[in-house]
């Protein structure tokens, strides 16, 4: 009894220590309730909205990311002192207890979500920081309502933007891998393969693995790791390496063996060797109108008879892959695909 | 008084427990309910208010042994008629998932989808697209996938571009006293194993009630699947799926179909009406699809069917069997036939084993023809007399996770 009287007394002191220790002071937490506001994570320094990282909290970038209806990201990671992130390959990199991804999404300057992934004693927790108007704060939501947003591609055109901020579920959705009861949380961009790439550390160039390993973030990285494609920067690798680099992050956190789209049969991990396993004349089972009248995920060489183009150059609801945060057409990344698609060989005549 | 309080207190804690959310009509109903759905504990039930609420995104539920129910199926209607984002209407990842007595209308995409389940009931819950058959409904009505203890039970599916319930790569499934109508399929079992599926009626559908495997999917080889005392009635709705789906290729008029299966007892039905045929056993080769996938068996064998009343149809043949078929054997289509395609692996020693023929007995004065298909239709056989012969009863299905309630 005495125990439970004493604790929030010292909790408060510890507290009282924590805060004692400055405003640029990460605060982690192991378990919720967890901060109603984004910035009482510590995250950040000076204006809020300028994500300027505090101590030890480091940007990244990886080499292709998901698109989201052309927000803008900002990528921080944060590792509690003492401990650092575990070299795997090719999955995540392992991250210790209390670990916190931070992702921002902006349109120019507008900030409109703040995500947050912490690697709470419970696992991954998914935790969703909406942008005031004013943009000073981002306050905590289960679920979000979507923003209407306009913005301006390159070409000169003006998007209309249903920009949505996935609730809890959704998170879970995406972030979930394992079937059944077997499913855990776990972060899908920082892997070794998207981070092997250079970043502007304020000036000087360094490649992403050895700066973390040269501040004791990371540990066990091999002298050569491996390197995903760049899916916009040909210099990174062939058509090939990109198209399948850019759907992997797009598509493949579902479509994998282990993860919510097991089911169809098509898996679209950047690894995958098989064919079929890609969509190459696989028939869709249960597509629904996703199949449009088109009979296989990937026709060789006839990107306008393939499912996988179709549906990423669809907006409808029932028929867009991604299902969860696109609603426009990504140029860009279709562009990519179409052309790899233009370049396999065979047909699928039975 | 003091019992008087207890009394008091007991009945409001159980009034929560069995109904600690109620989600009524109103500002933010959707926010609302999926912040319910969020937050469930294990055992919440969490009931949603009468009226026909507005969702313009997917629901979700990820927490496990949760009642979702509303107050009839007539009475509290979820409507996704503007859904702008997701594809399925309500869409479940956890087990112990109670659904009742309430309806999925017009979503996009599938109206509900549970994945990767143990123990699911589906009770009194109505899934339709409100604008009759049309190629832009979504795919499936009810539809567990990879699901383990499935029990789907007067429920009703009207619209699906696909099947109407759809229970596809799963195990231990009891589908029962359950209406289909105006699907392309109406009731589906696809790669799925120990399915009892009986007391339904499926009608106005493209098919009625299919049974099949197919290729290219991580749970294969379905099997063991009886089919009784159900109503398969006049399922002659022009196909209106979109055009690479395997069911699209489902002639108008099919009433029961079995497909690259085994172990499959279809008894006491009453199948008429289907202007196609009212049964068709077949292999998967029958549908011209390449099959890329070498683990997979696209033949059939050890299938049952006796005991049904089975009568009319077969005079409006539609798709490939009004292209191959019917000018081989002329209208109407006999009442059962079958594409006489077997194994090789079977075939190659001493003939079928007897377990694995397909025998044929007691449908009344039900017509048959086996069509010859793997001869290019050379040889058209008319008797049954080859199928004169009886399998071994299969056994009922037990929902072992969902104790009495799964009881058949």
């Amino acid at each position: 009894m005495r125990g439970v009287v004493v604790a929030p007394a010292l909790t408060a002191v510890l507290s009282l220590l924590i805060l004692s220790c400055g405003p640029s002071q990460v605060r982690s937490r192991l378990e919720g309730p967890y901060p109603k506001k984004l910035s009482d994570w510590g995250l950040f320094t000076g204006r809020l909205a300028e994500l300027k990282p505090a101590e030890r909290v480091v940007p990244y970038d990886l080499n292709t990311p998901l698109f989201s209806d052309y927000a803008q990201k900002n990528r921080f990671v944060w590792i509690p002192a003492g401990v650092a992130a575990q070299y795997l390959d090719p999955d995540v990199l392992q991250f210790p207890a209390g670990s916190i991804l931070s992702k921002t999404f902006s349109y120019d300057a507008r900030r409109i979500e703040t995500r947050l992934l912490v690697n709470a004693r419970s696992g991954w927790t998914p935790l969703v920081y909406v942008w005031n108007k004013s943009q000073t704060e981002a306050t905590l939501e289960q679920v979000p309502d979507p923003v209407a947003m306009e913005w301006r591609h390159p070409s000169g055109e003006l998007l209309k933007i249903d920009y949505t901020i996935p609730n809890t579920n959704q998170c879970k959705g995406c972030h979930d891998q394992g079937l059944g009861e077997s499913k855990t949380t776990l972060p899908i961009g920082p892997s070794a393969r998207q981070l092997n790439r250079d970043f502007d550390y304020g000036g000087t160039r360094e490649n992403q693995l050895v700066h973390w390993t040269r501040i004791g973030i990371l540990r066990g990285a091999p002298a050569a790791p491996p390197r995903l494609a760049m899916w916009d920067d040909p210099s990174s690798g062939s058509v090939e390496a990109r198209a399948r680099a850019y759907i992997e992050i797009n598509c493949a956190h579902c479509h994998n063996r282990q993860a919510a789209a097991n089911s169809t049969g098509l898996y679209l991990t950047a690894a995958e060797t098989e064919g079929t396993r890609l969509g190459v004349c696989k028939v869709p089972v249960a597509a629904g109108n996703g199949s449009g009248d088109l009979r296989f995920g990937v026709m060789p060489g006839k990107p306008d008879e393939s499912i996988l183009i179709r549906r990423m150059e669809s907006v409808e609801p029932k028929v867009l892959m991604p299902e969860l945060g696109r609603s426009v057409v990504h140029r860009e990344g279709v562009a990519l695909v179409r052309q790899w698609v233009n370049l396999l060989q065979g047909d699928c005549t039975p | 008084m003091t019992r008087c309080l207890l009394l008091l207190c007991s009945v409001v804690l159980v009034s929560c427990s069995r109904e600690d959310s109620v989600i009524r009509a109103g500002a933010d109903f959707q926010k609302r309910l999926q912040e319910a759905l969020i937050n469930a504990k294990p055992g919440a039930v969490i009931v949603i208010g009468e009226g026909k609420h507005a969702l313009d995104r997917t629901l979700s539920l990820a927490v496990a042994n949760v009642t979702i129910k509303g107050r009839g199926m007539g009475q509290t209607i979820l409507s996704f008629q503007n859904q702008k984002s997701g594809s399925a209407g309500v869409q479940v990842t956890a087990s112990g998932f109670t659904l009742e007595d309430l309806a999925i209308e017009d979503t996009k995409g599938d109206a509900l989808k549970i994945n990767g389940a143990t123990g699911v009931v589906i009770r009194r819950v109505r899934t339709e697209w409100t604008g009759g058959p049309k190629e832009s409904n979504g795919a499936y009505g009810i539809y567990p996938v990879q699901c383990k203890d499935v029990l789907i039970e007067d429920s009703v599916a009207i619209g699906a571009a696909d099947a109407g319930i759809y229970v596809g790569q799963s195990q231990n499934i009891i589908v029962r006293r359950n209406r289909a109508e105006r699907n392309v399929a109406g009731i589906e079992i696809e790669n799925s194993q120990f399915a009892d599926v009986y007391e339904n009626t499926a009608t106005g559908n493209t098919g009625g009630l299919l049974v099949f495997n197919l290729p290219d999917l991580p749970v294969k080889g379905g099997h063991h699947t009886r089919v009784y005392d159900n109503r398969v009635i006049a399922n002659n709705t022009p196909n209106f799926a979109p055009k690479g789906n395997l069911v699209a290729k489902v002639p108008a008029g099919t009433g029961v179909m079995v497909m690259a299966t085994h172990h499959i007892e279809v008894f006491k039905n009453t199948i008429s009406d289907n202007q196609t045929y009212n049964v068709s056993i077949n292999s998967y080769l029958v549908t011209g699809n390449p099959i890329n996938d070498a683990q997979y068996d696209p033949y059939t064998s050890a299938i049952y069917v006796h005991d049904n009343m089975i009568g009319g149809g077969g005079n409006q043949p539609d798709g490939r069997v009004a292209r191959d078929i019917e000018p081989k054997v002329g209208r109407p289509i006999p009442s059962i036939i079958y594409d006489g395609i077997l194994d090789p692996k079977l075939t190659k020693a001493n003939g079928v084993p007897d377990d694995q023929r397909i025998c044929i007995q007691n449908n009344g004065g039900a017509t048959f023809a086996n069509y010859d298909a793997g001869n290019g239709f050379k040889t058209v056989v008319r008797d049954a007399k080859a199928h004169d012969c009886s399998l071994a009863p299969l056994s009922p299905v037990t929902l072992t996770t969902l104790g009495s309630a799964g009881g058949a």
